[in-house]
C-alpha cells in the first residue's frame, strides 16, 4: 500500500485487494507511529475516519465506487471540515470546531474519499518552514534537523514519508511548491479561482489558491479531478468548464518550448540545485523540448510587492478573530478594548502579529497609493511580463526553492531571509497562474523541486509536462530511509 | 449678523431585498436574535461573501428614478474598524467606485421646486446590534441585521434650512417606497438620515466647518436637530469660538446635539477594494431591463396628471408624492369619477381626517370604492356636496355604512326636481318682494340673499345650482 499510485489503489480497492478500512487503517497505524517525530498532523479522528472508509466499503461493496471512492487523503488544517477541529496552525482557533464543510472537502467527501486527519501548518499559512504553527514545528521526514517548508509543511511531510497517499495543501506565495521541493514529491498550485476558496480559511484572498500534494503527477491530476470546480459560494471562483486532467497524461512533449527565465538563474540560487535544474532541463530536451531564453523582467519586485498585498489583505482577514464569536478569548479583561488587546496579543504568533502590522500599516491613510496602490500596479506589470514570455514558449521552468531543505531554526529569527524562500514562487501567485514543483534531484541527500510554470487554465498540459519527465525519473518514487 | 445654513445628507436606505446583501439569510425584522445570524452573518472562518443581485436591482431602480448615472463598473470595498457587532472587522462597502453617479431630487419649496443634487448612491452592508444592559453586566450582540442591505444616498451640501432638508428627506422617503426599493418605516430602522451642518455669513463662498448629526429616523428630530445645531454653531462663532469637525448625537429628549468623536479621534477605515468581491459589472442591456419594471414616476405622473386629467400643478403635485395616495387617487378615477372632484376629496376631506387621526391612506377606514360610490351622488345630483360630507363623517366612523341607505336615513337627497324646486321659489319670491326690487336695481347681493331664502325653505336638500339658474330665470322674465 505504501508505494501504491492513487490510481492503483483505486484499482486495487475496486478489485478487493484491501478494503478502504484496511487502507485507511494503515495509514493511520503509519500516523501513530511516525507523528510524535514528524508532528505532520494537528488533529487525527481515527472513529470517524474508519466511520467514512466503512461506508466506503459499502458503495464498493455495491458497485458504486467513483475513482476515489475509499482512498483516504490528509487535509491541511486551513480547511474547515464538518464537526473536525480546524485550527489553521493558531492558538487563536486551537478549539474551534467547524460547523461546516469547504467545497474542497465537501468535493472529496461527494468523491467518497476518506479524511485521514488535518495536517499541521504555519500558522494561517504565515510562513516557509512550518516554524510558525501553534502547534509546533514540522520536521522533514528526509533529515528530522531540517524543516518541511511551509506553509503546506504537514501535508509535505505527511506525504513525503507516507504517512498519507496524498494531501491537500494552499498556496499563497509558494506553499505547496516550496514544501513539495523540500520534501521532494510533486505539488501544483492551479490557476487562481479554479479551485473554490469557501471554507478555506483566508491568509490573502486575491492571491489564496488550493492544490493537490502528491508523489506523482499523475496523483496531483487524479486529485485536480476532484478539487476543481466552479463554486457559486466564492465569487472569484472561475466558470470554467469541468476537465478531466488525466486524459492529456501521455502527450507527446515532443517541440515543447521551454521558457528559460535568466531572472531565476541569479544571484541567491544554490549553485548544487542550479546544476540539478540544468540536469531535468537537459532531459526535457533529450525529449524533445527545445528552449527559449526569456526574461521576466520585474522579478525582483515580486517580494517586495507580495509583503505589501498579502499582509495588506491578511490584516483585514483576520480581524474577525476578535474574541466575539468563536476562537480564542483572553481569561481576564477590564473593558472591549482590553479584551480585544489581550484576545489578539496572546491568541496571535509573531509571524502572524507582524504581517498584521504590516498590512495596517500600508493600508494606513497618507500610505495607501505609496504602497498598495503602487503593488497593485506592479502586480500588473508582473502578470504582463509573463504574457509576454508565453508568447515565446509553452510553459516555464525554473528552481521552485533557492535552496534545498534548510536546519530548523537557521532563518527563524530572520524574516527576511525566510520570506527570500518564496522568490521564484510568489510572482505566480500575484500573476494568478498555475504552477507546479517535482522532483528533480538530490544535493546532500536532500531533495531539490524543478518549478513548472504554465498559462491560465494549462493544468491538464502543465501535469502532463510533468507526467513525462516522471516516466523517464524516479525521482519522485524515492522516500525517506529514515522513516520506514 | 446673517447667517446661511448649509445643509448636506447621507441616508441609509434598507432595501426590501428577502435576503442579506451577501448571503442567504433573511432580513425579517423583529425576531429572535441570532435566529437569521447564518455563518456569514457571523463571519466564521472560510466563509465568502456572495453577492445578492436584487440589492443590486434596487439600486439601479434609485438611480434611474434620480436620473443619476449607473456606473458600468463599481467596486465592493472593505471599511475596517473593530466592533463587537460589525463581526468581519470590516464592512463592505462601495468607496471610490459607487454603483449610482450624480443625480438629482426635485423636492416642493414654496410655490416652486428645488433641485437637490444626488452626489452618489452606493450599496453596503448594515452591521448588528449591541444591546446594553439586557444581560446583567454583558454586552449581548444580536446580528440579525448584520449583513442588510443598504443604499446609501448622499446630497451635495444644497439645502439651506431645516425646512428643505425635511422637505428633501421626505422627498426621498416618498420616492423609495414609490419604487418599491424600500419599506419605509422609520421606527425599525429602514430610513435613517445623518445630516452635515455648517454655517457661514451671508454672502461668502467659503464653506464654514460641518458637523455631523448621525442617524436621525424621524422628521421631526431631524427638524429640531438642525433649528438646535445651527443655533449652538452660530452662538459658538459669535461668541468667538471655533466650529470643530466632528460627529454628533442628536438626544430626542433634551432636544440638544452632542459631539460623540471629533476628526483627531476619528477612524482610519483603511479602504481597500475587497477582494472576495468582483468588481460589479453593469450592463446597458441590464439597466433596460430594470426600467421596464420601473413604475410611472412621480414627476412623469404629475405631469399628466396635469395634461391629460387638467389639474392644477398643486393637486398634481399633492397626489404624486406618495404612491398610496396616487393609487388612492387612481382607483377613484378608475371607478369613473371626475379626477378634479376625486382630486377635491382626497386632498381636502380625506387628508383632513387621516390627519386628525394621524393614519396613512393604506388604513383609511373609507376604502376608494365607498368614497366613489359617495362621490357618485354628488356627481349625480343625488346629493349635495355638504349633504356627502356629512355620510363621510358617517361612514368614517362605520365604514360598513351604505351610502344609499344612509342618504335615506339621514334625509339628505337632493331636490332636484325641476316643479318642486319652481314652486319653492315662487313662494320665496312671493314673500321677499323688497329683495325683488333691490335685485333688480342692481343689487347682486340680493341675489345671494334669495338662493339662501330657498335653500333654507329647502331644508339645504335643494340642488344648489339648479335653484341658481331658475331663480336667475325667473328674475329676468
Amino acid at each position: 500500500m505504501l508505494n501504491l499510485s492513487l490510481k492503483q489503489l483505486s484499482q486495487q480497492l475496486r478489485e478487493k485487494a484491501f478494503s478502504s478500512e484496511e487502507l485507511t487503517r494503515f495509514f493511520l497505524d503509519r500516523i501513530k507511529k511516525h507523528n510524535d517525530r514528524l508532528n505532520a498532523f494537528i488533529t487525527i479522528n481515527e472513529e470517524e475516519s474508519l466511520s467514512m472508509a466503512k461506508k466506503a466499503d459499502i458503495t464498493i461493496a455495491n458497485g458504486n465506487q467513483s475513482l476515489f471512492t475509499g482512498i483516504p487523503i490528509a487535509q491541511k488544517d486551513i480547511f474547515c471540515a464538518d464537526g473536525w477541529r480546524t485550527t489553521c496552525g493558531s492558538k487563536m482557533l486551537e478549539n474551534f470546531v467547524a460547523p461546516y464543510n469547504a467545497t474542497v472537502i465537501q468535493n472529496f467527501n461527494d468523491a467518497g474519499a476518506i479524511n485521514l486527519g488535518k495536517t499541521n501548518m504555519d500558522e494561517f499559512a504565515m510562513g516557509s518552514s512550518n516554524e510558525t504553527s501553534y502547534f509546533g514545528a514540522v520536521k522533514n521526514p528526509w533529515n528530522l534537523e531540517y524543516v518541511p517548508g511551509g506553509s503546506s509543511g504537514g501535508s509535505a511531510s505527511a506525504v513525503a514519508a507516507r504517512l498519507a497517499p496524498a494531501a491537500t495543501g494552499t498556496d499563497t506565495g509558494g506553499s505547496i511548491r516550496q514544501p513539495a521541493s523540500l520534501c521532494g514529491f510533486t505539488g501544483l498550485k492551479p490557476t487562481y479561482g479554479l479551485v473554490s476558496r469557501y471554507g478555506m480559511i483566508a491568509f490573502a484572498s486575491s492571491l489564496d489558491q488550493a492544490g493537490p500534494m502528491a508523489p506523482s503527477a499523475e496523483d496531483c491530476a487524479m486529485m485536480l479531478n476532484v478539487m476543481a470546480s466552479h463554486d457559486i459560494k466564492d465569487s472569484t471562483s472561475l466558470p470554467h468548464p469541468k476537465e478531466d486532467y488525466m486524459t492529456s497524461l501521455g502527450d507527446s512533449i515532443d517541440g515543447l518550448r521551454i521558457g528559460i527565465p535568466k531572472e531565476f538563474f541569479g544571484e541567491g540560487l544554490d549553485s548544487e540545485v542550479q546544476k540539478i535544474i540544468e540536469d531535468a532541463i537537459l532531459e526535457y530536451q533529450k525529449m524533445g523540448a527545445e528552449i527559449v531564453d526569456i526574461s521576466l523582467p520585474n522579478s525582483e519586485l515580486a517580494i517586495p510587492v507580495y509583503y505589501v498585498i498579502a499582509p495588506a489583505e491578511a490584516s483585514s482577514n483576520l480581524s474577525r478573530y476578535d474574541g466575539v464569536r468563536y476562537g480564542y478569548r483572553t481569561k481576564e479583561y477590564d473593558d472591549l478594548m482590553d479584551m480585544y488587546f489581550k484576545t489578539r496579543q496572546e491568541g496571535f504568533g509573531d509571524e502572524v502579529k507582524r504581517r498584521i502590522l504590516i498590512g495596517t500599516y500600508v493600508l494606513s491613510a497618507g500610505y495607501y497609493d505609496a504602497y498598495y496602490l503602487k503593488a497593485q500596479k506592479i502586480r500588473q506589470l508582473i502578470s504582463n511580463d509573463f504574457a509576454q514570455a508565453f508568447q515565446k514558449c509553452d510553459v516555464i521552468m525554473g528552481p521552485s526553492a533557492p535552496s534545498a531543505a534548510f536546519k530548523a531554526g537557521e532563518k527563524k529569527e530572520d524574516p527576511l531571509a525566510m520570506y527570500l524562500q518564496d522568490i521564484y514562487t510568489i510572482s505566480t501567485n500575484l500573476a494568478g497562474l498555475p504552477a507546479m514543483s517535482i522532483p528533480a534531484g538530490f544535493t546532500k541527500d536532500l531533495p531539490v523541486g524543478l518549478q513548472l510554470i504554465g498559462n491560465y487554465f494549462s493544468e491538464g498540459h502543465l501535469l502532463n509536462v510533468a507526467h513525462q519527465f516522471q516516466l523517464s525519473t524516479e525521482w519522485h518514487r524515492k522516500i525517506p530511509k529514515e522513516i520506514d | 449678523m446673517d447667517w446661511d445654513i448649509v445643509i448636506g445628507i447621507e441616508t441609509h436606505v434598507q432595501l426590501k431585498t428577502q435576503t442579506k446583501i451577501f448571503s442567504g439569510a433573511s432580513t425579517s425584522y423583529g425576531n429572535e436574535a441570532n435566529s437569521q445570524a447564518c455563518l456569514v452573518s457571523l463571519a466564521y472562518p472560510g466563509v465568502l461573501p456572495v453577492l445578492n443581485h436584487e440589492a443590486v436591482n434596487c439600486a439601479i431602480k434609485f438611480g434611474l428614478a434620480v436620473k443619476a448615472k449607473i456606473n458600468e463598473k463599481s467596486i465592493f470595498a472593505r471599511k475596517n474598524y473593530f466592533y463587537p457587532d460589525l463581526p468581519k472587522g470590516y464592512q463592505i462597502s462601495q468607496f471610490e467606485l459607487p454603483i449610482v453617479g450624480e443625480g438629482k431630487l426635485s423636492i416642493p419649496m414654496g410655490d416652486g421646486y428645488k433641485d437637490v443634487r444626488i452626489l452618489r448612491a452606493h450599496l453596503e452592508e448594515d452591521a448588528g446590534k449591541s444591546s446594553h444592559g439586557v444581560l446583567q453586566g454583558k454586552t449581548g450582540i444580536d446580528l440579525n441585521r448584520a449583513g442588510t442591505p443598504l443604499l446609501e444616498i448622499v446630497t451635495e451640501p444644497d439645502m439651506s434650512s431645516a425646512a428643505e432638508a425635511v422637505a428633501y428627506a421626505k422627498k426621498l422617503h416618498d420616492l423609495v417606497q414609490w419604487i418599491g426599493i424600500c419599506d419605509g418605516n422609520m421606527q425599525e430602522g429602514s430610513f435613517r438620515c445623518d445630516v452635515n451642518v455648517s454655517v457661514k455669513k451671508k454672502g461668502t463662498t467659503t464653506l464654514g466647518t460641518r458637523r455631523e448629526i448621525k442617524n436621525l429616523n424621524s422628521f421631526k428630530f431631524i427638524k429640531q436637530a438642525i433649528d438646535y445645531e445651527v443655533n449652538w454653531q452660530i452662538e459658538t462663532i459669535e461668541d468667538g469660538g471655533k466650529i470643530q469637525q466632528s460627529t454628533i448625537l442628536f438626544n430626542p429628549e433634551s432636544g440638544e446635539t452632542k459631539a460623540m468623536r471629533s476628526k483627531e479621534e476619528a477612524n482610519d477605515y483603511r479602504y481597500f477594494p475587497d477582494p472576495d468581491l468582483l468588481p460589479l459589472a453593469i450592463t446597458e442591456q441590464h439597466i433596460r431591463n430594470i426600467k421596464q419594471t420601473l413604475p410611472e414616476l412621480p414627476g412623469e405622473m404629475q405631469d399628466r396628471f396635469e395634461k391629460d386629467l387638467g389639474l392644477s400643478s398643486y393637486d398634481a403635485s399633492e397626489l404624486t408624492n406618495n404612491k398610496d395616495v396616487a393609487d388612492y387617487f387612481l382607483s377613484l378615477i378608475g371607478q369613473g369619477i371626475s379626477a378634479k372632484l376625486s382630486a377635491n376629496w382626497i386632498l381636502v376631506n380625506l387628508f383632513s381626517k387621516l390627519n386628525d387621526a394621524d393614519i396613512d391612506i393604506k388604513e383609511s377606514p373609507i376604502n376608494y370604492e365607498q368614497l366613489a360610490n359617495l362621490i357618485a351622488k354628488i356627481e349625480d345630483q343625488t346629493i349635495s356636496n355638504n349633504a356627502a360630507k356629512k355620510i363621510f363623517e358617517s361612514l368614517w366612523v362605520n365604514p360598513l355604512g351604505k351610502v344609499d341607505a344612509l342618504i335615506d336615513a339621514m334625509g339628505l337627497k337632493q331636490i332636484s326636481n325641476d316643479s318642486e324646486i319652481s314652486g319653492l321659489i315662487d313662494n320665496v319670491l312671493n314673500d321677499n318682494t323688497v329683495m325683488i326690487e333691490e335685485y333688480k336695481s342692481g343689487k347682486e347681493k340680493a341675489f345671494n340673499a334669495l338662493v339662501g331664502q330657498v335653500m333654507k325653505a329647502s331644508k339645504g336638500k335643494a340642488n344648489p345650482s339648479q335653484v341658481n339658474e331658475m331663480l336667475k330665470k325667473k328674475l329676468s322674465s
